[in-house]
């Protein structure tokens, strides 16, 4: 699952692990990991403060990998790529699975202290600003070996702000309407090339007792989707990056402009998006309750009913003024190397064996609701879903990460999340405000 | 802490006669011993220690930081920011406002209603009706559960389309269907109800045990003179639990300016239901972490908990001194 979705509350959380309770095997399994994780000493290297048992130089037996990706499917295949990395070179991966919340929570201090020498993380200004504070190891060798596999949206997004390379991606997967082929066809619907033609389709729906648009925003972040679309296509790619790193006021009009259409679109999202997760609008468009729904393709997840899931279609966010619908937002999951690890060179292998078509492939037979970045990966066993989900982030001429991936943390949890939420709910936009939190928090940093 | 370290010298190293009795200037007989003195000094001065450490170096710490910026990276990037961080809550920040006022909500609701209906529990209870015992752990159960748990249960009273309550209002799965969570014109109401959930339980179980220890003469002597029940509970009983009734009106308090694991739960205290604590945790805690605004938010939220506080301790000491 993916690792933003700090906002669910207990209840959901409860629920999630309901559905899913673990079988046996996966118990066993868990327990085996985290005995191997005791025995792997790193919380002992943790406690002592010393040096861990990877600073060895170059030739070193194994390496530590720090897991934020906790849920049962992709631990088992982190553990399936593990596996195999040990397999062919005999080295030895110690993994160190963290509860996803926590793993980001404390990155900060788990940066500071004793880091695994590779961990999950993601591309984006979140990769930028440890890369920038000196916490990470430069991975520019693995990228001579690699580097052909990757596209250059891929590469770009894998730059540190010093123009080193620092992350090795390993998945993604593209936001976009999600809707349900059979209502649409029943309907008459068609996909709305332009932004027009999304308003028109959505009062046609509205009109037909549908609420056209599912929303969710109790979490916070899923508002920030809709956001980041709405301004790549009024202001192009590279103004969503500037804005994200302040380097763009948020006063000024192409800002207002950008809720000033929101606007036009609040009407058809669903009025009770504020008090629901995105698994309940999830459930909404399952149900046909809503007509579309614009979220990531983890979305599918929900779908249990194999019938469903093959009812389901995507289409790219409708083109507005500019850029017509050349940048996708795909946030990209993969590896970091810590400044420790950095000496590792087993780690470093480790890193470059993530980025081959061969790792991705073992990762995504486990877990594939996700898009492997590599090319030359099995594509065979795609759904046409998937197909599409892989040719839209191929297509793409730029790749963004998702508001909290691309801006100050801070940024995004303090000040979007209330602000966003308020302008759900009244559909005004204080963008000098907005400016004046941005100043004080990014000079903090 | 001076005086600490002079008694934990040997008494024989120190004066000769420390162990034996005598006068001090006052009169008054001291019949300390030496090893006395050192095990009580240990006793007083271990906490001492722990809760200067614990307690007063991270909050002098956090009064130091709300007046800097920092990244939470490294000491050397700590800058010095002046009043920035309270002009920028005050001025900036929209979530503070609404939150001073939520709090100031939750402690009118907890003092009018929450406390009142746990004296009422009480009293009723108190009253040796059968099956006493059951009720009062049925009522103070809450209090014990789990913050997850609270969770799950009232989402199962306040869920839009299946929860419990609009279903008893009829209006479950249909468009009128309050969503007692979502809508924040609402939801601060449905969280406080929850959190009288837990308080309620928590005062009854305290003034159970006040009116236990109030002596049964008291009562019987108002009875003889003719006092009613009513009358012999507010003119009789309730003055006679004052420690009690000041230890009831700090908590209630205390628990209103630190609520936050019901909102929290609900849903991380955004949307109607911002209080000055999850703010705090919001600002301090995780990758939204700005360190100098989050202690500002705390010193405001300690400056406001110290007013009850030395409220209290004044009148406890004051009486003591007095006594």
């Amino acid at each position: 699952m993916r690792l933003f979705f700090k906002g669910e509350n207990m209840a959901s959380q409860f629920d999630a692990s309901a559905t899913a309770f673990p079988s046996r095997r996966t118990i066993l399994k868990t327990v085996g990991v985290g005995a191997a994780g005791l025995a792997g000493s790193p919380f002992l290297a943790a406690c002592t403060g010393g040096s861990g048992p990877t600073a060895t130089g170059s030739d070193s037996p194994g390496l530590t990998f720090g897991s934020g990706s906790s849920d049962d499917v992709p631990k088992r295949a982190y553990q399936a790529v593990t596996d195999a990395f040990t397999a062919k070179t005999g080295k030895k991966v110690t993994t160190n699975v963290v509860p996803h919340n926590d793993f980001q929570n404390k990155i900060n201090s788990y940066l500071q202290g004793s880091p695994d020498d590779t961990f999950t993380w993601f591309a984006g200004y979140r990769m930028q600003y440890y890369a920038g504070k000196g916490l990470l190891a430069p991975i520019d060798d693995v990228w001579e070996t690699i580097g052909g596999n990757y596209s250059d949206a891929l590469k770009k997004a894998s730059t540190g702000p010093d123009g080193k390379m620092y992350f090795v991606p390993n998945y993604n997967y593209p936001w976009g309407f999600f809707y349900r082929k059979s209502l649409w066809a029943e309907k008459g619907y068609e996909v709305p090339e332009t932004f027009d033609a999304l308003k028109t389709l959505a009062a046609k729906m509205q009109a037909d007792g549908i609420i056209p648009i599912g929303f969710a925003d109790k979490d916070g972040w899923p508002a920030m989707g809709t956001f980041d679309y709405i301004n790549m296509r009024l202001n192009g790619y590279q103004f969503h990056v500037d804005l994200c790193a302040h380097k763009e006021s948020w006063d000024q009009q192409k800002v207002s402009a950008v809720f000033d259409t929101w606007s036009a679109l609040l009407p058809f999202q669903d009025p009770a998006a504020l008090g629901q997760t995105w698994q309940d609008a999830a459930k909404a468009l399952e149900a046909k309750k809503t007509g579309m729904y614009l979220l990531g393709s983890f979305v599918t997840q929900q779908f249990t009913d194999p019938a469903v899931l093959a009812d389901i279609d995507f289409f790219a966010f409708p083109e507005i003024a500019v850029e017509g619908r050349d940048a996708v937002e795909a946030p990209i999951d993969g590896l970091l190397l810590s400044k420790k690890g950095g000496e590792n060179k087993t780690a470093r292998d480790f890193m470059a064996y993530l980025g081959t078509p061969e790792a991705q492939d073992t990762y995504s037979a486990v877990d594939p609701s996700n898009i492997a970045t590599a090319k030359g990966t099995d594509t065979s066993k795609f759904s046409p879903l998937n197909k599409k989900c892989a040719e839209t982030i191929a297509d793409a001429k730029f790749i963004s990460q998702f508001f909290d991936r691309d801006a100050l943390p801070a940024m995004a949890n303090n000040v979007m999340i209330p602000a966003l939420q308020s302008f759900i709910k009244d559909g005004k936009m204080d963008v000098k405000n907005l400016e004046a939190q941005a100043k004080t928090l990014y000079a903090a940093q | 802490m001076s005086s600490t370290a002079q008694e934990l010298i040997p008494p024989e190293a120190r004066e000769p006669g420390g162990g034996r009795i005598r006068r001090s200037k006052g009169g008054r007989v001291r019949r300390l011993t030496g090893r006395d003195k050192v095990v009580l000094s240990l006793m007083v001065g271990i906490p001492t220690l722990i809760e200067l450490c614990l307690v007063w170096l991270p909050t002098l710490m956090s009064v130091g930081l709300s007046f800097s910026r920092w990244n939470g990276l490294d000491l050397a990037d700590i800058r010095p920011a002046g009043t920035d961080n309270y002009q920028y809550i005050t001025q900036d920040y929209p979530p503070f406002w609404p939150a001073v006022q939520h709090n100031l909500l939750w402690l009118l609701f907890l003092a009018l209603i929450a406390t009142p209906l746990g004296l009422l529990l009480a009293v009723l209870l108190d009253q040796n009706i059968r099956g006493s015992k059951i009720y009062q752990s049925i009522f103070f159960a809450p209090v014990m559960l789990s913050l997850a748990l609270i969770g799950i249960i009232w989402q199962l009273f306040y869920q839009r389309d299946n929860g419990l309550l609009n279903f008893l209002l009829g209006t479950a799965g249909t468009p009128r269907a309050v969503d007692w969570f979502g809508d924040s014109s609402v939801n601060i109401w449905a969280a406080m109800i929850a959190a009288t959930w837990r308080h309620a339980g928590y005062v009854m179980l305290l003034y159970l045990a006040g009116l236990k220890g109030v002596d049964p003469s008291l009562k019987e002597a108002a009875a003889i003179d003719g006092a009613n029940s009513v009358q012999t509970f507010f003119r009789v009983v309730f003055p006679a639990m004052r420690p009690i009734n000041i230890v009831i009106v700090v908590i209630t308090i205390i628990e209103s300016l630190r609520a936050f694991d019901v909102v929290y739960v609900i849903n991380r205290g955004t949307n109607g239901l911002e209080m000055l604590s999850a703010l705090v945790i919001q600002n301090l805690v995780g990758e939204g972490q700005v360190i100098g605004v989050g202690s500002a938010l705390a010193v405001v939220l300690l400056v406001i908990s110290l007013v009850p506080i030395v409220f209290y301790l004044s009148r406890t000491f004051g009486k003591e001194n007095r006594a």
